[in-house]
């Protein structure tokens, strides 16, 4: 195989059980994003647009959709034939074989995979961020280092520092000091979990990490402190965008609610840096005489008949008329009835919404595995579920538990406010 | 599932021009409802048939065919075996030339195709149906060559089929392609309501035998050379499709057709039934809805980004509407922009038109306004 410079690890394995009902049927990063995406578009283009051909993908956790959607890699121009993209899963050894024991652990088992690509060094990346980032810049800032590491990290507000794990660094932002959630943090520099190593270097610390029963085999935890204490030069890379882990039902809904902006940060319109999907192939979205939709993103194939406002509706959903959807998440292919309400939800993928439904976090009655309102109060209906219609009351056709609707006022008040009320 | 048949697309007509739309472009590859081109509906009506070795013969400005088709791809026909195969062809100096002079320069690939069929399709059909179903009503009958053919309510123009037998036999066609207004008379007094749908099957052998023939003879035209001097010789046969089919021939129904689409019944048909319209991916973004934008009654590719009022009309991609602009019953193409306050009603607008701030364009419903592609206004 011809040696590659730099080739790129995605951590793909993760449960995200934030996310709960959610990430039920598959893996954080094949979680619908943006009316058009899956997470790990983002990342996969970045690669692709940075130049960097050799993509690994660990997954682990519910791979269905995410291999399936990867497939050969075509989406992102990833289908090579020297480098590419590469789904791998743990597999049995010789000697038995293990699940990933942790991100330090899921790269010290395909050591054999990037051994073959003889790279130089090694970007590990998350396939759960949502962000536009050219890697080859880091790559040049952690040469021009001399660096050993080089850790990605973003100022975040002095509010939130003490959320994050946040890196001291000195004048020349070489790394002095890991402070994981600090009560009192020193600085706002929040790592983003991209790491820049040097491959041999790293190889021989996994190798050591792997005998050392009591280390959890993380890079955060384990790999990273350790370098640190034994002097190795690791420097911190300052980036500047859009970036959002999107980690629990709030964050993955406000970032979608972001793209609504009327500049967001996040420029999908940006041809220079285009992110790269899977295409569903489904027609011009056709919305209706009675249709009426603003402050949204809707996809192909929809069909509009009612009122949309500052949501974000993905591809082949169909909306019946006098249906009110405001600040919600629509994922692709459901179906909403007629004089459906839906208000501060995410809907998952081919859910059916029968006529005359009300969705709310009042209805906060519903008991149901696929039902669930967390606590900013975004309520998530789990994919394939049939919410039916008795009366203006809503029944989970799955567990058949009834709630009562609240009637339509409140929504009324809230169109009002935002400035859509409909005809 | 395999099919015993090839496909073939016709653009080798010089009459197959659409004013203002195919200055740059066969007709083929002109922008047909919000994200397509007319080529894709034929094309993936015959990957979605199981036809999988197809060839296209294109005799004008194929460049933006080219680009549009390139290795078939999204057409799943970047294949080992068979696959998409474009022929650039053509007409010699003295201006002769035609779709059997093409064949017969390009005869190796009809040989090493191993289809025993050919279906024949023109490049200006907005369709989404079933060939599989044409081939076993061609081989059932023992037919020389089948005609698709749709009828209408009306009078028609184009190829019609004027005589049918009981059994389906086509007796007799005209091509009233140069005829205007045909005058009720001795000639002209059958129906004229069987419009040729510019579909047809034939076998590879005859094909080849007629365009020998015909070439040899100094004729170059499927239909008039080939099959309407050829009936009398030949079994042909008529299948009727009674499903959405049009000929685009016109601007002014290219115009109607685009807003044909806007029917839900159309839009469903169309789209979904048998199979899906492929077409080339683009990697657009969602449509974004600004806080202005009241869009009614339309049509909306990806990509665009609304911030005025569209009342029935058929956007593309990369379309962008800014705030105050109005458009009513136009099709506008990909990556135009309709800046502040202007106002375009039936028009046409090609791609990477500009309509400045404030500016007015108005058409006629049954005479749209065509800009041309790349056009500031």
């Amino acid at each position: 195989m011809v040696k590659k410079e730099c080739i790129a690890m995605i951590l793909a394995g993760g449960q995200g059980s934030r996310l709960g009902i959610l990430t039920q049927k598959l893996a954080k990063p094949a979680v619908p994003f943006g009316g058009k995406y899956r997470i790990i578009d983002f990342v996969l283009s970045n690669c692709q647009n940075s130049g960097i051909d050799t993509v690994g993908v660990l997954t682990q956790y519910q791979p269905l959709t995410l291999n399936s959607y990867i497939g050969i890699g075509s989406a992102w121009d990833l289908d090579r034939k020297n480098g590419g993209v590469f789904l791998l899963p743990p597999y049995v050894k010789k000697k038995g074989g293990e699940w990933y024991k942790g991100t330090a652990n899921a790269i010290f088992q395909n050591i054999e995979f990037i051994d073959s690509y003889a790279p130089e060094y090694l970007l590990i990346l998350s396939g759960d961020h949502i962000y536009k980032m050219d890697y080859s810049k880091m790559l040049d800032f952690h040469k021009s280092k001399g660096a050993d590491v080089t850790i990605a990290v973003i100022r975040v507000p002095w509010s939130e520092a003490s959320r994050f794990g946040i890196l001291n660094v000195d004048d020349e932002d070489r790394i002095y000091e890991f402070e994981e959630k600090p009560k009192k943090p020193k600085s706002n520099l929040a790592s983003m979990g991209i790491y820049v190593f040097n491959w041999k270097l790293l190889k021989a610390y996994l190798q050591e990490d792997e005998q050392d029963a009591n280390s959890s085999h993380d890079f955060g935890k384990d790999i990273n402190p350790k370098m640190l204490k034994d002097n190795c030069k690791m420097y911190a890379y300052q980036f500047e965008g859009y970036w959002k882990d999107v980690g629990t039902v709030e964050s993955l809904w406000q970032a979608n609610m972001d793209l609504l902006e009327d500049a967001p940060q996040l420029d999908l319109y940006d041809t220079d840096w285009p992110i790269y999907s899977v295409n569903p192939n489904q027609p011009p979205q056709y919305l209706s005489p009675k249709a009426k939709v603003s402050r949204s993103l809707i996809s192909e194939g929809c069909v509009v008949n009612g009122t949309v406002v500052h949501s974000v509706i993905f591809s082949g959903v169909y909306i019946g008329e006098d249906t009110v959807i405001i600040d919600s998440i629509i994922m692709p292919n459901a179906r909403i009835g007629k004089d459906v309400k839906i208000n501060k939800a995410i809907i998952c993928e081919g859910v059916e919404v029968a006529d005359g439904c009300c969705i709310t976090s009042e209805n906060s009655n519903i008991r149901c595995e696929q039902y669930h309102v967390d606590e900013t109060g975004i309520c998530v209906i789990g994919s394939n579920v049939e919410l039916s219609n008795a009366l203006k009351e809503c029944v989970l056709s799955s567990r058949e538990r009834e709630f009562k609707s609240r009637d339509f006022e409140t929504l009324k008040a809230m169109l009002l406010r935002l400035g859509g009320l409909p005809t | 599932m395999n099919i015993n048949a090839m496909g073939i697309i016709n653009l080798a007509d010089k009459n197959k021009i659409l004013k203002g739309l195919t200055v740059h472009r066969p007709l083929a590859a002109v922008p047909f409802g919000c994200r397509y081109r007319i080529i894709d509906f034929v094309l993936s009506s015959m990957v979605n048939s199981g036809i999988k070795n197809i060839g296209i013969f294109v005799e004008r400005k194929s460049r933006s065919l080219i680009d549009h088709l390139y290795s078939g791809k999204d057409w799943d026909l970047d294949r080992k075996r068979d696959g998409l195969f474009i022929f650039q062809c053509n007409s010699s100096e003295n201006g002769y030339g035609g779709f059997f002079k093409y064949l017969c320069e390009n005869l190796d690939y009809l040989y090493k195709s191993k289809q025993e069929y050919v279906v024949i399709a023109e490049g200006n059909i907005i369709c989404n149906l079933n060939f599989a179903e044409i081939l076993d009503h061609h081989t059932k009958l023992n037919a020389d060559i089948t005609v698709v053919y749709k009828k209408y309510n009306s009078n028609v123009s184009g190829v019609v089929i004027t005589e049918l037998s009981d059994n389906g036999k086509v007796i007799d066609m005209l091509d009233l392609e140069r005829i205007l207004e045909p005058k009720a008379g001795r000639l002209f007094s059958r129906n004229l309501d069987k419009k040729a749908a510019g579909i047809y099957v034939i076998s590879k052998s005859l094909l080849i035998d007629l365009a020998q023939i015909c070439v040899a003879k100094g004729y170059y035209d499927f239909v008039k050379d080939g099959l309407i001097k050829n009936l009398s010789k030949l079994n042909v046969y008529a299948y009727r499709y009674d499903g959405y089919l049009v000929n685009i021939d016109s601007i002014k129904n290219y115009y109607r057709y685009n807003m044909d689409l806007l029917n839900q019944d159309i839009w469903k048909s169309l789209f979904f039934e048998p199979g899906l319209i492929y077409t080339k991916i683009q990697d657009g973004p969602p449509t974004k809805y600004m806080k202005n934008s009241d869009v009614k009654d339309s049509l909306i590719a990806n990509a665009c980004i609304i911030d005025g009022v569209v009342e029935n009309s058929i956007l593309f991609r990369r379309v962008k509407v800014h705030k105050g602009a109005l458009i009513k019953n136009s099709i506008i193409m990909q990556k135009t922009e309709i800046e502040q306050n202007a106002i375009v009603e039936n028009v046409i607008l090609d791609k990477e038109v500009k309509v400045t701030k404030g500016k007015k364009l108005i058409g006629e419903k049954n005479y749209p306004l065509v800009v041309g592609k790349g056009t500031v206004i």
